[in-house]
């Protein structure tokens, strides 16, 4: 088969795969971050030094929880890919970028699940 | 996915250090810096909340953590690397509209983000240091 080109080989290997959605995800979490850690900043502020009691009844009430989920959901989402993009910039070979990759998504996953959680307890716990 | 084998010593690029720093370089770098270091410091608001939920004697620790001077100066530092990365992000939402390449504008967006990331974490300190009564 000589007039065969390599095109065929290397079909569906290159970047032409999720790289749009990959753009698109880390802009529109992007901007949803700016408006949401304006939120935490200002939220942060206001209870710079307040005491335990404050801090709790704040973090239980709906309009501040909820904006703090959407913000870890979106600010995660967004720092998993950023360091995708890191990983695959520095790390060269296929096992140790694979590895990279998944530590990566585990600490994503892991920091994301612990925020949840303590945001969910502190709305509906005692 | 098949993995590219150097078997010849072929000549690279040169790389960043051979160049003369420039303004957007620097920011460039500094974008993904800052990028890493928001990453990894997410730990220090799960730490807080989690401490929140966790009970009055755990959040009292985690506190007296952040109020020591080091604490304090690495949460500095965080507030600069939002407000940097931030406005770094803001900067490329501008960039992704095909708009302020020419050079000039290049070089005044990037040091608009170096000045105004100092600008606003020293201002969110300055605020968040007057409700807490101690400016």
């Amino acid at each position: 088969m000589a007039y065969r080109t390599p095109l065929a080989r290397v079909r569906g290997l290159g970047s032409a795969k999720t790289g749009a959605e990959h753009f698109w995800r880390q802009r529109l979490t992007g901007v949803a971050n700016i408006f949401l850690l304006s939120f935490l900043i200002w939220l942060l502020v206001t209870l710079a030094g307040a005491d335990y009691a404050t801090v709790k009844a704040t973090l239980a009430k709906p309009q501040i929880a909820i904006p703090l989920l959407l913000l870890v959901a979106s600010g995660l989402v967004h720092m998993r890919l950023g360091m995708q993009v890191i990983i695959e910039d520095y790390v060269h070979s296929e096992g140790r970028k694979v590895v990279a990759l998944m530590l990566s998504s585990f600490f994503a996953f892991a920091v994301g699940l612990v925020c949840v959680f303590a945001v969910l307890k502190l709305s509906f716990g005692a | 996915m098949a993995e590219a084998r150097q078997t010849v010593e072929r000549p690279l690029s040169p790389h960043l250090f051979i160049y003369k720093p420039l303004i957007n370089m620097v920011m460039s770098i500094l974008h993904r810096l800052t990028g890493i270091a928001l990453y990894f410091g997410t730990l220090l608001l799960a730490a807080w909340l989690i401490a929140a939920a966790m009970g009055e004697g755990q959040f009292n620790y985690v506190n007296a953590l952040f109020a020591h001077p080091v604490g304090k100066l690495v949460l500095f530092g965080y507030t600069w690397a939002l407000a940097h990365h931030m406005l770094g992000g803001i900067r490329h939402l501008i960039w992704d509209t095909g708009r302020g390449l020419q050079i000039w504008q290049v070089n005044a967006l990037s040091w608009l983000t170096i000045l105004c990331s100092i600008a606003l974490a020293i201002a969110v300190w300055a605020v968040g240091l007057m409700f807490r009564g101690e400016l």
